[in-house]
């Protein structure tokens, strides 16, 4: 009878988590429904695999975002901590060293940046914004000094399988990697302790603080895992273009932010959903790859991606002040 | 002049205010007169604060007249009280701590010069003068977050003189101030007054009333009571007509208790201007009342026992065990909690649900071995304790935004509940939700203590203190000048009042 109970309330969450969502998956429904209309080969495999690929990078460096607006925060350095990984794995293999260790080494790379955001912004009153922004730049600079302004180019062949790599000769390998850490950040933020904390701290930081929960660890640990996203990113993008390229993940953070409030996550925190995200990094493919496919000139492509991410927020908005 | 020293400047006529189905004011009159200073009397909750709202334009009155120098007073927004010659300063600051006291001073009537460009130099002039007249020695400028607590109160007071009114009122004015301040700001109500201007005062200190007081109007429960020329009252009836209420009947009889077992020793605990070496115990099943005027440094006193201050000195034992270096996560996994005076601020995740909210505090009892919740736990112990507390809510997923005053706060109760703690101090549990919320936490109150928690109960309302605890610890200008038995000592409204606004 309880256990019944307990069900039957369940599924009328998980139906309230897609209801909840309706609204994204609607107007992703919309744009697809438009876009096949008008261009004819937008709803063939190759495309829609075409599509997948193009948003998985951003979209799993959305994922750690939305942990972090979630958590009452902001990351901006995300995009040059891609290009910290990518940069470092680079130049370690074309200084010789096994691909494997050299990868290793440029994430654990890579999260010190997010590891020192973390420190900063939980143990002073610095504004996430500004760290995170000076630690963008601080990033860059890191990168150009390591590769001296020039690719790192000549990378072991095999190297191309991350992010070149196909699934039965159909699935995009990228596309598994997002799906993948999808999931981890998923049950991190939706079904784990930590999560919810991240939840109680971007929700209210004192109520947290005063109900026992260590908030100078969660948002450590918060910053940590938005570079760790980042990082893999990085890794991804530079098996794509093998090479290291210093200019790597430059407006990625825009991106992953318009993704994460697409997707329904407060800036203001306390409210975020990884599934919204990921359906957001998706509307923005979809835009930019059907836009393309109508051969529509890429400066009003902006245009478009722009009233799009005011248009959805503004949506949202309504639609939770009538709930 | 000696009509013009009776003329009525302002008078309330029949005010009513609702809020949220809770009368707050019924039907209360109030008169000022011009050259007197009024004192506006009664408890926390009294409705002081909603009449003075009223007045300055900061809340409308379902019913009612204000009239002021003979025509109705029209008030859209608060700034117009300027306008009108009404001066107010209120208990919380209204200053710009960025700012030097002169630019505060002038806020948005700065001098200006040609182009728009503000003319400091005249600016600061000014404010000198306006010091020098009120005799106030404050540079005028200092950056107003520099000054000292009672300094911005000076600043505060010197702001509303500075607009030449007519009705000046004060909120509690001398709360924060020291011996020396109060002198001064007594010398300038009372040239004020030689002037003609019509003063309401909203204080607690009987030291007050006697000096400077010309007439008190007394509100309790939001009813107006009385009203008396100073000279034909006794401190004792106007004590007897603030706090007056009977003990209805709505406080459930006491549980029994003995104290046996110590659950809570704070020893020689100390903050610097704050509190002053504070010692007690409490024990397991026993409640126990912090009594104290607002500034006392009760609500200080909780934030030190549970580490959400830092003390200078001391020590807090729970049951047998010394929390060294205490912090509020430390406290609680140490069985002692706290529910906070200010449930939106500090005590609800407002945007979150009912279950978010009442497992925060206890997530280790619903979690696997990796970390992840154990949601069939978490939701179970979720709906128990909206069972036990009577939470009105659709169900546990409804947010917290959108639930009433009295079930937000037994949504921040049950979050304790659920974290099993041994001492729980609850910080004006009570206030602001309507008397069937009240009495379901009285209850809640006496089944704690039955399972041998002890609670701290603080609060602002006499005869809750002395209808709930079983003892009172009274606290006055961060002392502890009192520790009574609340039925051996046949505690009374009167013996709390006496000694917490000495």
């Amino acid at each position: 009878m309880e256990g019944s109970r307990l069900k039957e309330l369940r599924s009328k969450k998980a139906f309230k988590a897609i209801q909840n969502k309706s609204g994204i998956l609607l107007g992703l429904i919309i744009l697809m429904a438009f876009f096949s209309i008008q261009a004819n080969n937008f709803l063939s495999q190759r495309n829609l695999l075409n599509i997948l690929l193009q948003s998985s990078i951003s979209a799993t460096v959305a994922l750690g975002m939305t942990v972090v607006i979630t958590g009452g925060g902001i990351d901006l350095s995300v995009g040059s901590v891609m290009a910290i990984s990518s940069i470092t794995a680079a130049s370690f293999m074309a200084g010789g060293m096994h691909m494997a260790l050299a990868i290793v080494l440029a994430l654990l790379i890579a999260v010190c940046f997010g590891v020192v955001n973390g420190f900063i912004i939980s143990r002073t009153t610095i504004a996430p914004f500004i760290v995170t922004l000076g630690m963008q730049s601080i990033a860059r600079g890191i990168v150009y000094i390591i590769c001296n302004g020039v690719p790192i180019t000549q990378l072991p062949d095999e190297f191309h399988i991350f992010g070149g790599g196909k699934l039965a000769d159909v699935i995009p390998l990228p596309v598994l990697f997002m799906l993948f850490f999808a999931v981890i950040a998923y049950i991190t933020l939706h079904k784990s302790k930590f999560g919810r904390h991240v939840f109680a701290v971007g929700s209210n930081e004192n109520t947290a603080y005063l109900s026992g929960v260590d908030v100078v660890k969660i948002k450590q640990c918060m910053y940590m895992l938005c570079s760790a996203f980042a990082a893999v990113a990085g890794i991804i993008y530079a098996s794509r273009v093998i090479s290291g390229q210093p200019n790597a993940g430059e407006n990625y953070e825009t991106d992953a932010i318009a993704a994460t409030v697409i997707g329904g996550t407060s800036m203001a925190g306390g409210q975020g959903s990884i599934v919204g995200t990921v359906l957001g990094a998706l509307i923005m493919g979809i835009l930019s790859n059907g836009l393309n496919m109508l051969s529509i000139n890429y400066y009003y492509q902006r245009i478009a991606i722009g009233i799009v991410i005011i248009g959805a927020v503004y949506l949202d908005s309504i639609r939770s002040k009538r709930r | 002049m000696e009509l013009e020293q009776n003329r009525i400047i302002l008078s309330a006529k029949n005010i009513t205010k609702t809020y949220s189905g809770v009368k707050v004011l019924d039907d209360v009159c109030m008169d000022v007169r011009a050259g007197e200073v009024l004192a506006l009397m009664g408890e926390n909750g009294a409705g002081k604060s909603t009449l003075i709202k009223i007045i300055t334009g900061v809340e409308k009155a379902d019913a009612g007249e204000i009239v002021y120098m003979g025509r109705p007073l029209a008030i859209h927004r608060p700034a117009d009280i300027y306008g009108k010659s009404i001066g107010i300063v209120h208990q919380e600051f209204n200053l710009l701590p960025e700012l030097n006291v002169a630019q505060n001073l002038f806020i948005a009537r700065e001098p200006l010069k040609k182009l728009g460009i503000v003319n400091e130099k005249l600016l600061t002039r000014k404010a000198r003068e306006i010091m020098r007249k009120l005799e106030i020695d404050i540079d005028v400028e200092e950056r107003v977050s520099r000054l000292s607590v009672a300094e911005q109160q000076l600043v505060e007071i010197a702001k509303s003189l500075s607009y030449d009114c007519r009705l000046l009122i004060l909120d509690e004015p001398t709360a924060a101030l020291a011996e020396k301040e109060t002198e001064i700001l007594f010398r300038v109500i009372n040239s004020l007054k030689e002037q003609g201007v019509a003063i309401v005062l909203v204080s607690h200190r009987m030291s007050d009333i006697r000096r400077i007081v010309d007439r008190t109007t007394v509100l309790r429960d939001g009813r107006f009571i009385a009203s008396h020329r100073l000279c034909e009252t006794t401190e004792e009836q106007l004590t007897k007509e603030i706090v007056g209420r009977e003990l209805t009947a709505y406080f459930p009889p006491k549980p029994e208790h003995k104290r046996i077992k110590p659950m809570l020793e704070v020893k020689n605990l100390s903050i610097k201007g704050v509190l002053h070496d504070i010692s007690f115990t409490a024990y397991s099943g026993e409640i126990l009342a912090i009594a104290g005027l607002m500034g006392s440094g009760r609500t200080e006193l909780a934030h030190a026992i549970f580490g959400k201050l830092p003390a200078d000195s001391g020590e807090v034992v729970v049951n047998g065990v010394s929390l060294k270096r205490r912090s509020p996560s430390r406290s609680i996994r140490n069985r002692l909690g706290y529910a906070t005076e200010d449930r939106k601020k500090d005590g609800l995740m407002l945007n979150l649900d009912i279950q978010d909210n009442v497992v925060l505090s206890s997530y280790d009892k619903f979690i696997d071995r990796i970390g992840l919740v154990r949601e069939r736990a978490a939701a179970r112990a979720t709906d128990e304790q909206m069972e036990r507390l009577h939470v009105r809510a659709t169900n546990r997923h409804q947010t917290v935004k959108y639930l009433s005053g009295g079930n937000q706060q037994k949504v921040v109760l049950a979050k304790w509940l659920c974290a099993d703690v041994d001492v729980l101090i609850m910080d004006e549990p009570t206030r602001g939700i309507d008397i069937g919320a009240k009495i379901e936490i009285y209850h809640l109150i006496h089944q704690l203590v039955a399972k041998g928690v002890c609670v701290i109960f603080i609060s602002s309302e006499l005869p809750e203190i002395i209808g709930v605890s079983h003892r009172v610890l009274i606290m006055n200008k961060g002392r502890l000048v009192g520790d009574m038995d609340t039925d051996e000592d046949n505690l009374t409204q009167e013996m709390i009042y006496s000694y917490s606004a000495r």
